[in-house]
């Protein structure tokens, strides 16, 4: 009798963890906010710590506490917000910033335009609020869902929307706890991102030509950091790249 | 630096960082682009996916660091095996950050 019982507890057991992986797994059978979440998760694991240490050097650099949440909101882009604190600091002036936030800031033309034509119906307010929101992270988890055809808006601001959130409380978290915050690199946290686009670019990844341009332009962003273009290894390694792909395609085509 | 100075430079910074986001998405999506621009756009994103992940995983700085401690680069091999034989997006990133953890908590 106990064995049955145990039995049954496993075979119960293991039916609730496929339901649960079934769940995690299927996100096209939820609500679009519930979507939203699921996928948004690997983006706040990668924002918050990063928007933590933004928050704690914009302190260290003499920014003021609004200043500090205020480029969160107005810029939104990680990279370049650390880079324009650490030209603050060290007292560049105001034109040199704004240029450099320009060049490292340009990848998101491309991905733009690549997010474009899946956009046909969109209203132009909607997209020009969509488009403020349109970071490395967010861009790779929407091309992968209008890749498999989710063009739900809820979903698309409901993830833009929590992911900027995550990164404005996150800076203003790094500026009020200053050096106290605890490390989160012994949580792998770190590799959040990372993992996040492994997954993503293997889900991007449908065919021979995909790979071969995936490896290409890989290795021109490597080459680029090496010759010390590394402000421009993204977008310059990105056009190379897709010009690449559809140069061998009509190539092998003729 | 003074905090209205600091406050002008952001305006700048939003200028140069909305219009490259929102231009490209504003002129095309309403219209019909023309085939070889579509297929140009369609390698975009696992170009500019790889441009970011590949100087990631594979460099220290400038040089390729193939060393033990890589974390990234090795936690990235299972990781990149998951991904392609499950397609699942969690699993992926729970495998991702336990193997960087489990990593740094027995080598250090």
């Amino acid at each position: 009798m106990n064995q049955i019982n145990r039995v049954m507890t496993r075979q119960t057991l293991r039916e609730k963890l496929i339901m649960t992986i079934d769940a995690v797994a299927g996100e096209e059978a939820d609500s679009p906010m519930m979507s939203a979440i699921k996928q948004v998760a690997p983006i706040i694991m990668g924002y918050v710590p990063v928007g933590a240490a933004y928050g704690v050097l914009a302190h260290q650099a003499g920014l003021s506490m609004l200043n500090t949440v205020l480029m969160s909101i107005l810029v939104y882009a990680g990279s370049a917000q650390l880079i324009a604190v650490g030209m603050f600091a060290a007292g560049m002036p105001p034109l040199s910033i704004i240029a450099t936030t320009f060049v490292v800031n340009l990848r998101h033309l491309l991905m733009s335009a690549s997010l474009a034509p899946n956009l046909k119906t969109w209203k132009k307010w909607e997209l020009a609020l969509f488009a403020y929101e349109v970071t490395d992270e967010s861009f790779a988890v929407h091309s992968v869902r209008f890749a498999r055809g989710d063009l739900n808006k809820t979903t698309c601001f409901g993830i833009n929307g929590i992911a900027q959130a995550s990164w404005i409380l996150a800076s203003w978290v790094g500026f009020v706890a200053g050096a106290s915050i605890p490390d989160v690199e012994p949580l792998g946290i770190d590799y959040a991102l990372p993992a996040m686009f492994i997954a993503l670019l293997i889900m991007q990844t449908k065919n021979k030509m995909h790979v071969l341009v995936a490896g290409f332009s890989g290795l021109m962003a490597i080459i680029l950091v090496q010759a010390g273009a590394d402000q421009w290894s993204v977008i310059l390694a990105t056009v190379i790249g897709a010009t690449f792909g559809v140069g061998v395609e009509s190539w092998t085509k003729k | 630096m003074d905090q209205k100075v600091i406050f002008l430079t952001f305006l700048g910074m939003l200028a140069v960082t909305y219009i490259p986001r929102a231009l490209p998405m504003l002129a095309l999506a309403s219209r019909t682009l023309p085939e070889p621009v579509v297929r140009w756009l369609s390698y975009v994103p696992v170009a500019v996916l790889s441009a970011m992940l590949f100087p990631a995983l594979l460099l220290k700085d400038t040089s390729f660091n193939f060393q033990p401690d890589n974390y990234f680069l090795w936690a990235a091999i299972p990781a990149f095996i998951l991904a392609w034989r499950t397609r699942s997006f969690f699993g992926t990133v729970a495998l991702g950050m336990a193997l960087v953890a489990g990593a740094r908590y027995f080598f250090g």
